[in-house]
């Protein structure tokens, strides 16, 4: 009798659960990227393909579309081989202070890249770029020594941000990697060459397939570097196209039309990539790992040891410390243009964005408000559909779980062009121009962030544990309450910060949503150095480099502490 | 002069002496097992001796050939030793098929084509891998990874056999078997082989000699029936099959033990006696039970194992473990009874 009550509450329960996550997911993710699908290819009430093989073969769309195959081809390339020589040279040689290396080698991954784009601009654009000038100026060159607003300066500017993909990977394989591989290939008579060229590469090689495919996703879809140094020259990619097209025709059907059609090309490619990728994780996953604690042979670097050192320390300083100081100092520059000089320089403009002017306050204010309500909101909903897809065993999983992977394939262009044509007000909710509707796709963007990590930790707490406390007389609630959510709070608070961290520095989906007085950080920095701001815009992403040094720093300390508790 | 040297070979990490002055020959085709604790220096020298570690003092000699010395500071390289080794964890590559493994050797030394084949399919025969020699190892059990590590080995016709806790990742019941494999192929080759182990069955039953370790220093060489019968101290005859202590007062002729006095089963050493204390050791088994005299004891405990009746006994504060092989039903717990120690031996308290 009790029993059979259980069980039915307990139903009851699982599919209230299912039911919400489902309309969580449906809304959020699936009715904007299904309204990209309709409107690419349902024309005047008829499915058409035709016609989206003519938008594709106009001209710019074209272009478009060459351009982002030869820039994420570009990036992956260089990416990975910048990435891959690094993870071996800190994991695998005498390089001194390799600890600390590693850890540099890994902070492009907190930077946003468009900021970095800006500095460069800032560097080495044809004619102003102070780098260009300098050489101009002292050396008497005609032109200047390097163009950014190139292929070549955009896949440059690219890698140093993505390059961390593919040495994370590696790095982490080749430390987990059972030296006896190496060893046994030692004594069979292999010399160093011979083992790292037939043995640890080919070993490493889903690492360095998986790491390189996600640059090439992440370079695909990216929107910042090419938006800041490539409209410029002419050079679009699919998400700077698609930016264009919806901004500057204000919503005419044909220009939401090739949108759309470019955001389902998007989709699809991401959506390959990634299939790409689980094929090489799954088919490639080598038993390497194993436990003796014998640590693998090092090379001995010997002459070169100074040399690469200086080469990793020189490549950081041109990679990270430069464009950091260069945004720092054009930001407190009077008049951009101006050279570094005492008397050039002031503290007025952090004063003058911090607190007097309404459009960057208002940017500040709303990206912080933003950030933390889409982390907040995500993090629960991620719990929930976590909980649904990992531990319950329900009828109907299977759509959720379809719908739970359609987040990690959807860029955030995709993303914010959905949300317009599902938000704006031609399905009776208008949020066009508001704040929520940015709160909308920031939801969307992120999801996949939140479900990673809530399901990961949720992996880690086995069925028995709960079944334990049941078996102690804890009702499902009491269990879940008591055991599971203490079990999984690092996951969620994980999650949180994974949200919180990049919503601050949000572009590529608030500059397709900003309204007039919805500007975020991104937007407002973006904006301001388009309009020839170079020098408040310089101050504005240096007060939002400080605050996420700030925050990563934040959640560093956080989680020393919860480890050691 | 043996085949193989180690003379003085010495290892530091830091502060900690790993291996402290270890010498041992070993002649053309003998088997020496290197048994000890986890962290006794044995699989440390295993790694000197293939060339991993270089040396902090002594010499390694092959064949009359100095392969490791720290006086001239010269190291043959490891892939230059022509030794064979198998490791604790396989490492057979993963990404390559059981053949190529085992060929991989045999193409580093650039042998003919012909060769290669040949001689690779005849370490897959020897170690009955030649059916699955197009699978992934990934697809063997730990018992067929194994064997490809051992064909891998075998290959290249080696100077010297390493094996490295060979068996030590293999479930329980394919340990006998692989350990009968090796022992075959060892006696077909006449290999030398230097094997570390923890397990001290494995080392009885694969070895000609069997040098026991602790904390980097050796505690004595030996065949598995020297090191089983004669052990050299009290760490040893602890470490190598089951045993019972008892520290006993000697004075006046007679040892003192739970507050009673009695006859020795032997007469203790003199040094012992002067020392006025001692341990009395025995294996279980070989303390037999007796109504009236022996060593008076309370039962504790009692477990029906099987092969032996095994008994927990309290002689005073001490816990002395007896096994009987009779079937008779001996004494019941709480009952006192006597010990009669048949085999024993006296080692120093400082032991």
């Amino acid at each position: 009798m009790t029993a059979a009550v259980n069980r039915g509450s307990r139903v009851g329960t699982s599919q209230i659960l299912l039911g919400l996550s489902i309309a969580i997911l449906v809304i959020v993710v699936a009715v904007p990227v299904l309204l990209i699908f309709l409107n690419a290819f349902w024309v005047d009430g008829a499915f058409n393909v035709a016609d989206v093989v003519k938008v594709l073969r106009e001209p710019d769309t074209y272009q478009a579309l060459v351009n982002s195959l030869i820039l994420a081809s570009g990036v992956t390339v260089t990416g990975t081989i910048v990435g891959t020589f690094f993870a071996w040279l800190v994991t695998r040689t005498d390089l001194p202070f390799k600890g600390t290396m590693k850890v540099l080698f890994l902070v492009p991954f907190m930077l946003p890249s468009f900021i970095g784009a800006l500095a460069w601009k800032m560097l080495l654009s044809p004619r102003s770029g102070y780098i260009n000038r300098m050489f101009m100026d002292v050396f008497g060159l005609d032109g200047p020594v390097f163009d950014i607003y190139t292929y070549g300066g955009i896949i440059l500017v690219e890698t140093m941000y993505l390059f961390p993909f593919v040495f994370i990977q590696v790095a982490g394989a080749l430390e987990r990697m059972d030296p006896t591989l190496e060893e046994s290939a030692r004594i069979s008579g292999a010399n160093l060459f011979t083992i790292t060229r037939r043995i640890t590469i080919p070993l490493v090689m889903p690492s360095i397939l998986s790491g390189s495919l996600l640059i090439m996703l992440y370079s695909m879809a990216h929107f910042g570097t090419v938006a800041v140094l490539g409209i410029e020259a002419g050079i679009y990619n699919i998400p700077t196209l698609i930016y264009e097209k919806i901004h500057q025709s204000a919503g005419s059907f044909a220009s939401i039309r090739t949108g759309t059609v470019l955001a389902t090309v998007l989709v699809i490619t991401a959506a390959f990539i990634l299939w790409l990728q689980n094929r090489v994780l799954s088919r490639g996953k080598y038993q390497i790992i194993a436990g003796k604690s014998f640590r693998p042979t090092q090379l001995k670097l010997r002459g070169l040891r100074v040399p690469l050192l200086l080469f990793c320390i020189a490549y950081i300083g041109f990679t990270i410390v430069l464009p950091t100081a260069t945004i720092f100092m054009v930001g407190a520059l009077k008049t951009y243009g101006l050279p570094f000089t005492a008397e050039n320089m002031t503290f007025y403009n952090y004063k003058f964005i911090l607190f007097e002017w309404q459009l960057t306050k208002d940017a500040i204010w709303n990206s912080i408000s933003l950030g933390l309500a889409a982390a907040a909101i995500t993090m629960f909903a991620g719990v929930i559909i976590s909980y649904v897809i990992v531990k319950m065993k329900v009828r109907g999983k299977g759509i959720l779980e379809f719908l739970g992977m359609l987040p990690f394939s959807v860029p955030g262009s995709v993303i914010a062009l959905g949300v317009i044509l599902a938000w704006s007000g031609k399905y009776g909710v208008n949020l066009y121009n508001t704040v929520w509707i940015i709160l909308v796709a920031y939801i969307a963007r992120y999801m996949a962030f939140s479900l990673k990590a809530n399901s990961a930790a949720l992996e880690q707490v086995h069925d028995s544990l709960v079944e334990a406390a049941r078996a102690s007389g804890a009702t499902m609630w009491q269990a879940l309450r008591d055991v599971v959510v203490p079990l999984v709070r690092p996951g969620m608070v994980a999650a949180f910060f994974l949200i919180f961290l990049p919503a601050l520095r949000e572009l590529t989906v608030s500059v397709m949503l900003y309204g007039p007085t919805t500007r975020t950080i991104g937007v407002a920095i973006y904006t301001l150095s388009e309009d020839g701001e170079t020098v408040y815009s310089a101050a504005l992403a240096g007060i939002a480099l400080v605050i996420i040094v700030f925050g990563e720093s934040v959640i560093k300390r956080l989680f020393k502490v919860g480890r050691k508790g | 002069m043996a085949y193989i040297e180690l003379e003085d070979v010495t290892k530091r990490f830091g502060v900690v002496t790993a291996v402290d002055r270890l010498n041992l020959s070993i002649e053309q085709g003998e088997c020496v097992a290197m048994l000890g604790p986890s962290g006794c220096g044995k699989t440390t020298t295993l790694r000197m001796f293939a060339g991993f570690e270089d040396l902090d003092g002594g010499e390694i000699r092959v064949g009359k050939r100095i392969i490791s010395s720290k006086k001239t500071h010269y190291y043959l390289p490891p892939e230059d030793r022509n030794f064979g080794m198998v490791f604790q964890a396989f490492a057979v590559w993963p990404h390559l098929t059981v053949y190529e493994n085992v060929a991989f050797p045999l193409q580093i030394r650039k042998l003919p084509k012909a060769e290669v084949q040949a001689r690779a399919e005849e370490a897959l025969k020897h170690t009955n891998l030649f059916h699955v020699r197009d699978s992934s190892p990934e697809d063997l059990s730990g018992g067929g990874k194994q064997r490809v590590a051992l064909a891998r080995a075998l290959a290249i016709r080696p100077d010297v056999m390493l094996l490295d806790e060979p068996l030590s990742s293999l479930d329980p019941h394919f340990r006998e078997e692989m350990r009968f494999e090796i022992k075959d192929l060892q006696r077909r080759f006449n290999h030398s082989i230097l094997y570390v182990t923890h397990d001290q069955s494995e080392a009885m039953a694969l070895s000609d000699r069997i040098l026991v370790m602790r904390l980097g220093v050796v505690q004595q060489v030996g065949t598995p029936l020297e090191i089983y019968g004669a052990p050299a101290n009290r760490f040893v005859f602890e470490f190598i099959g089951l045993s019972s202590f008892l520290q006993v007062a000697l004075r006046d002729g007679r040892m003192e033990v739970g507050g009673a006095s009695y006859a020795p089963p032997l007469p203790p050493p003199a040094e012992l006696v002067v020392q006025g204390g001692a341990w009395l050791a025995a294996r279980p088994n070989e303390i037999a039970f007796t109504a009236e005299g022996g060593v008076r004891a309370t039962v504790l405990r009692k477990a029906f194992l099987g092969e032996v009746m095994d008994y927990r006994v309290a002689v005073g504060d001490a816990e002395v473990r007896v096994q009987t092989s009779r079937r008779d039903p001996g004494p019941a717990v709480g009952e006192a009874c006597g010990l009669v120690f048949e085999r024993p031996r006296w080692y120093p308290l400082a032991e």
